[in-house]
């Protein structure tokens, strides 16, 4: 084991409605729905239609441009509706469970006795490529490529996030074998990055990885950051990043043969009553573990953590790379007076032009969805490089992205970045800047220039 | 507050498009945000933003100006009643100057807002609060003499070619404030040099003293009476300056960069806010002070042989580094870069003072030049980033 990598910059926001560790006991809703907007770089090919019986496994959709990239049901029961949009873009699949998640079979072997060919068919075929992602471009990964390293996060420090040390218990053998089936997908090197502060014992433990420990504010559990420490990417080179929930999902697959989607849950945030976790499948609807649940009529459902996750209704599904939902107040009908000169002694600010840098890092704020300001052009400087912990000047590499200037952007380390790095940059701009909408677009641009 | 609220949302849909005020429409934006927070959600990226917004950031530098505003108030009344040789209460000195400045601030506001109303309404953008600060700024840093129509006509020329030609607040390259005294300056050097200017005369509106001026009087600024080659400095009545009076600053010269106790205070409430940057604001004094100790060790000219100390004091370099030098917009925007930016402001000022026997003050000109170069130094640390990104790829 190195020595622990200490990340200076970064904040922690402290919200308030952290989950008290314990399981709920919120029932599997009947209704789930897969996005394909969430498998971000693939263009779906529907391959189901409205009545169609699908088992937990069955492929809904593939990749246009590679066939054997393909997203599977989280669940056995029938489709209901392929919700379509603009141009006939399919918005998502929405499917009725039966309550039995039958699976497709899947194979029941060690993957490090298994060969190469053999483990990337049996991943591919159960639809568990889609969640190993790839640096560059912050996509679903592409099957044909050889990565130099995979990443996984053994802790997420983003506000209200899930205790790894916590969701993670009991699963060391899934885990192991997930983390084996990676490295002989991959044929590189399974990185693990832990928190110094927590007691990581799982990974720890797990053979065949290499342990990195990292200590200091988020985004220090954001996998590109601890991939910036490490290895950083360099043009050219490709880094698979999995959640640790999902290679610990590879690996149950590998240990009993069938296949689940299952995976624990944090239901955080100023607007719920009980925040706590739960057992939960990608693609559920949240309906049931909100219910009789929240405060307050004018609230926002998250799936994610508030920084980078995705408005949903109330009825709304769990994205496929999410484990948290969060529940916070909107702030759409503020009506707050003359707020920019007030001293706002209940709201958070890094600016020391407020006092809640006085008031001492245990205090939890209720943040709302209020942008509290209008949209501006960079006026103060220094603030993005204060939250961000890479050798990379942030207001630079987006100020090339916006001029959709390719050799800045590739300059400036355009590789080593996924929006959500720039979740923190976007939360503490004085301007207002939608810093993440930019980065991905900047991403989507270069990959389809490049392409 | 909600009656207020009501009224807003009533007569709001006349001022949208179709509505019979449309024209008008940035100006009620902007009295619409000024007055209620907008409530606008995110959307998508960040569901939560921190609270602060570009409005509060003005205001703090505004807040800032305020000791350096009254205090020049006072001192401009202060002076009034000195060359006259009368005797005045403090507040008929404040009075005074606070009806002589007074009319700057209004007119450098009306004309500089109303030419961002208008922008903004052309380009049909919100209205931005730079503003807020460079009207404030420019009143501050004229000769109290400056006629009102040359303060409009200089106003108006650094909004529009300074500012709103570049694309508005954030996209500007020089300092706005900066450019309106560099164009009163150039084109109107008798209404903003020389010994005339600085002390304000005659009453205004019946206040002020109706005796006859004493004589003897120079009136100058003590750096203008250094360059002319008076070695003892003197205030306004020709009695001599301790460094003490160089901080209070009750002596002629711009009307708020005098006081370096009024300033002190505002540099205490920017870099406590955390508005302004430290690196730039320490590395000016820096360069400044080192530049001053190198040039007395020369001793070649008068100006050269004022001490370091005095240089700091006098003109207008605290205000330059406190409130100009810093303004994040003209400033380089990466972090080490500041430290270096600071540094040759603090050094140009000096050389210009103690080199050009044209310019008394150098502090314009430099924070000016520097502006120019900041995107240089910006360039300078950010190719090292480049080359260090490409060097790891090769190795």
């Amino acid at each position: 084991m190195s020595e622990v990598i200490r990340i200076k910059k970064g904040l922690d926001i402290n919200l308030k409605g952290k989950a008290k560790e314990v399981f709920s006991k919120a029932q599997l809703p009947d209704l789930f729905a897969v996005r394909p907007d969430d498998f971000h770089g693939i263009k779906p090919k529907t391959v189901v239609k409205e009545g169609d019986s699908v088992k937990v496994g069955s492929v809904l959709f593939y990749d246009k441009a590679n066939p054997d990239l393909k997203v599977v049901s989280p669940v056995s029961g029938e489709v209901i509706a392929v919700n379509r949009g603009d141009r006939r873009k399919v918005l998502d699949i929405r499917i009725k469970s039966d309550g039995n998640f039958e699976s497709v079979p899947f194979v029941k072997a060690k993957p490090s006795s298994m060969s190469k060919e053999e483990v990337r068919k049996a991943i591919l075929d159960a639809g568990f490529f889609a969640f190993i992602k790839q640096r560059p471009f912050d996509v679903v990964a592409n099957p044909e490529d050889a990565p130099k390293a995979v990443f996984i996060s053994g802790f997420d420090t983003a506000p209200l996030a899930p205790n790894y040390d916590f969701i993670m218990v009991g699963r060391d053998e899934e885990f192991q074998l997930g983390v084996e089936a990676l490295a002989k997908l991959s044929g590189a090197k399974v990185h693990v990055g832990i928190n110094v502060d927590n007691a990581s014992k799982l990974f720890k433990l797990t053979k065949g990885v290499e342990i990195h420990e990292f200590q200091g504010p988020h985004p220090a559990g954001n996998v590109g950051v601890q991939i910036h420490h490490v290895d950083p990417i360099n043009k050219g080179e490709i880094v698979w990043t999995v959640n640790a929930q999902d290679v610990a999902m590879i690996g149950k697959a590998f240990q009993t043969g069938v296949l689940s989607f299952s995976r624990s849950v944090v239901l955080a945030g100023s607007s719920v009553k009980n925040p706590s976790y739960c057992k939960m499948v990608y693609g559920a609807s949240i309906s049931n573990i909100v219910a009789n649940n929240i405060e307050g009529d004018n609230v926002r459902y998250i799936s994610g953590n508030p920084l980078t996750g995705t408005q949903i209704p109330a009825d709304g599904f769990l994205g496929a790379f999410d484990s948290q939902v969060t529940v916070i107040p909107e702030g759409d009908k503020n009506d707050e007076f003359l707020g920019w000169i007030m001293p706002r002694l209940k709201k958070f600010s890094v600016s020391r032009s407020y006092f809640s840098w006085l008031l001492g890092s245990s205090r939890e704020y209720e943040i709302d969805t209020n942008v509290n300001g209008g949209e501006r052009a960079f006026i103060m400087s220094g603030e993005y490089d204060k939250v961000f912990p890479m050798d990379i000047y942030p207001e630079f590499l987006v100020k090339a992205i916006l001029a959709r200037d390719i050799d800045k952007m590739e300059q400036l380390g355009i590789y080593e970045v996924a929006p959500e790095d720039f979740a923190l940059c976007e939360f503490v701009c004085t301007s207002k800047i939608e810093t993440q909408r930019i980065v991905r677009e900047g991403l989507d641009f270069l990959r389809k220039e490049l392409a | 507050m909600k009656a207020l609220r009501n009224f807003l949302d009533k007569v709001k849909p006349s001022f949208e498009e179709g509505g019979k005020f449309h024209a008008f429409r940035s100006v009620f934006d902007g009295f619409e945000t000024f007055l209620f927070v907008p409530n606008t959600t995110a959307k998508r990226g960040s569901h939560i933003h921190d609270c602060i917004d570009s409005k509060r950031a003005m205001s703090m530098v505004v807040i800032a100006l305020i000791p350096a505003l009254l205090f020049g108030m006072y001192n401009v009344g202060y002076q009034h009643y000195l060359v006259h040789g009368e005797e005045a209460s403090f507040w008929a000195m404040f009075l005074f100057g606070f009806l002589a400045v007074l009319p700057k601030i209004v007119v450098a506001y009306a004309v500089g807002l109303g030419i961002e109303f208008v922008v903004a309404q052309w380009r049909n953008e919100e209205i931005q609060e730079g503003f807020l600060v460079s009207g404030m700024l420019i009143p501050l840093i004229v000769p109290v003499e400056c006629p009102l129509w040359i303060l409009a006509v200089a106003t108006a020329f650094a909004v529009i070619f300074a500012k709103e030609v570049f694309g508005g607040t954030g996209y500007n390259i020089f300092n706005v404030a900066l450019i309106t005294r560099a164009f009163l300056f150039f084109a109107y050097p008798v209404k903003m040099s020389g010994d005339a200017v600085w002390v304000a005369k005659d009453p205004l509106c019946c206040v002020g003293s109706e005796n006859a001026l004493l004589d003897g009087l120079t009136g100058a600024t003590p750096l203008g009476q250094v360059s002319t080659g008076i070695t003892e400095i003197t205030n306004a009545v020709g009695a001599s300056m301790s460094p003490m009076d160089m901080v209070i600053g009750l002596y002629p010269g711009s009307i708020g960069e005098t006081s370096v106790i009024a300033i002190a205070i505002g540099a205490i409430i920017l870099l406590w806010t955390g508005i302004a940057s430290w690196k730039t604001m320490l590395s000016v004094f820096a360069g400044g002070i080192l530049t001053a100790m190198m040039f007395n060790s020369i001793g070649a000219n008068d100006v050269m042989n004022l001490p370091w100390y005095e240089h700091i004091l006098l003109g207008g370099f605290c205000f330059g580094a406190v409130f100009m030098a810093t303004d994040p917009v003209t400033s380089p925007r990466t972090e080490c870069g500041k430290y270096i930016y600071g540094f040759l402001i603090g050094f140009v000022a000096i050389v210009i003072r103690c080199l050009n026997p044209g310019y008394p003050e150098g502090m314009m000109l430099a924070i000016l030049l520097m502006n120019l170069f900041a995107p240089l130094i910006d360039h300078c640390f950010v190719q090292s980033n480049i080359k260090r990104r490409l060097k790891r790829a090769n190795k």
